[in-house]
């Protein structure tokens, strides 16, 4: 994933700053990771560099347990979070369908996010309303039935705000360009 | 530590030394047990293959003989109906996953899993367990070398020999359950990693994941 401008040395600054207010030893990895992913929305590769260089362990052991634990996302959140559910009921209704058909439309895999960060992707288990399964949450809108041609509905939805921000993204640069 | 005791394995009395597993005793005194993730040096074993079961008598169940320490006295026995059971339902289980391909495979003929298979009269076929077939980039990248990790069992050897003996750090176990692999950070090729490409990782690769490019075995 590509670091957007001053991303850096945000990241810099806060891995710096967790080391900082922890001991620096391997019992300490899993919170210092959780703290670094509260600031920043996930855990960049280059955050995770960082702490191993702080916890002087190999970076793979590191990447290793973030690709452990599924409340670690390696990916940056989107603009749109779509979360599908895959909990018992959802899987029985056809969830990793519903799932397969938003890979497809946004071309990303789970747990990713769109190179331009509109869409991420991830699946949840039970979000607590089964007799609606299959479920997707999309943000913080719990979508109920979501079988394939009710994800074209999300889909047009989120995609027209794509475009939106695309068009506003244009013509502010084009104003920014003018001054 | 180096205090010399007395065990017995399938009624036959070996001397071998306290704080020694029981995996390394049995094996030093050619009584054969399946071990494929078993490293001597390693203090405490991570006992993942599950396929060194032993029985010991007045313990209620099968243990891994790896992970055990012999003890003054201890009776085991390497055979018996509930060893053979665990050790084929975990030698099928890592077959299901197991690009089962030998004729194709670069350790044809130089495999723990057809000693294994041998020694203990298991077939190398897939059957009780649909096997389960996952698409994995075969990265080639290194100079001498390739890893195919559709030929993984995942017995740790290739890290242990990166850390300990290499003392690189470049790659270790990523992910969990069945998306479980050896990789790099950040799952990158081993030639863009901080891999040395020193092949000790090659060298302690007991099956045909880890192997020499074409003509490039010293
Ligand atoms: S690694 Fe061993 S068992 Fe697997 S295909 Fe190669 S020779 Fe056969
Ligand atoms: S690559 Fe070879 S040595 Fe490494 S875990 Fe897989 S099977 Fe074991
Ligand atoms: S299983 Fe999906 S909401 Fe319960
Ligand atoms: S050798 Fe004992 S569990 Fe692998």
């Amino acid at each position: 994933m590509q670091l957007m401008e001053g991303e850096r040395e945000e990241i810099l600054a806060c891995v710096k700053e967790v080391l900082g207010e922890n001991s620096k030893t391997n019992e300490n990895l899993i919170p210092i990771l959780q703290q670094v992913q509260a600031k920043l929305g996930y855990l960049p590769a280059l955050a995770m560099e960082k702490i191993a260089e702080g916890l002087d362990a190999p970076a793979a052991d590191v990447y290793g347990i973030a690709t452990f634990y599924n409340q670690f996302r390696l990916n940056p959140p989107g603009k749109h979070e779509v979360r599908v559910c895959l909990g018992t009921a959802c899987y029985m209704a056809g969830g990793n369908i519903t799932l397969e058909s938003f890979e497809r439309r946004m071309e990303i895999k789970e747990g990713e996010t769109t190179p331009d960060r509109h869409y991420s992707l991830d699946r949840v288990a039970c979000v607590g309303c089964c007799s609606l399964a299959p479920v997707v949450v999309v943000d913080e809108e719990v979508e109920g039935k979501a079988t394939p041609t009710r994800v074209d509905g999300i889909m047009l939805a989120l995609e027209e705000d794509r475009e939106n921000t695309g068009k506003q993204e244009s013509e502010e640069g084009e104003k920014s360009g003018q001054n | 530590m180096s205090e010399e005791i007395t065990i017995t394995i399938d009624d036959r009395q070996i001397k071998t030394r306290r704080g020694e597993k029981l995996l390394w005793a049995a094996l030093e005194n050619d009584i054969y047990i399946p071990h494929l993730c078993a490293i001597k040096e390693e203090k405490r074993p991570n006992a993942s293959c599950r396929l060194c079961f032993v029985e010991i008598e007045g313990v209620s169940r099968p243990v891994t003989a790896c992970s055990r320490e012999v003890e003054e006295g201890m009776a085991v026995k390497t055979r018996t109906p509930r060893v053979d059971r665990l050790v084929k339902t975990g030698f099928e289980l890592l077959l299901s996953d197991h690009n089962l391909n030998c004729r194709e495979c670069p350790a044809n003929r130089n495999c723990a899993l057809q000693v294994i298979a041998k020694k203990r009269r298991l077939k190398l076929k897939h059957n009780r367990f649909k096997p389960i077939e996952r698409e994995y980039e075969l990265d080639q990248s290194p100079a001498e070398f390739a890893f195919d990790r559709s030929r993984c069992v995942l017995c740790g050897q290739c890290i242990w020999a990166d850390r300990v003996e290499a003392e690189v750090g470049a790659i270790g176990f990523t992910n969990r359950g069945i998306d479980r692999v050896v990789t790099t950070f950040n799952n990158l090729p081993l030639a863009d990693s901080i891999c040395t490409e020193c092949k000790l990782c090659v060298e302690a690769c007991p099956v045909g994941a880890l192997y020499y490019k074409e003509g490039q075995k010293a």
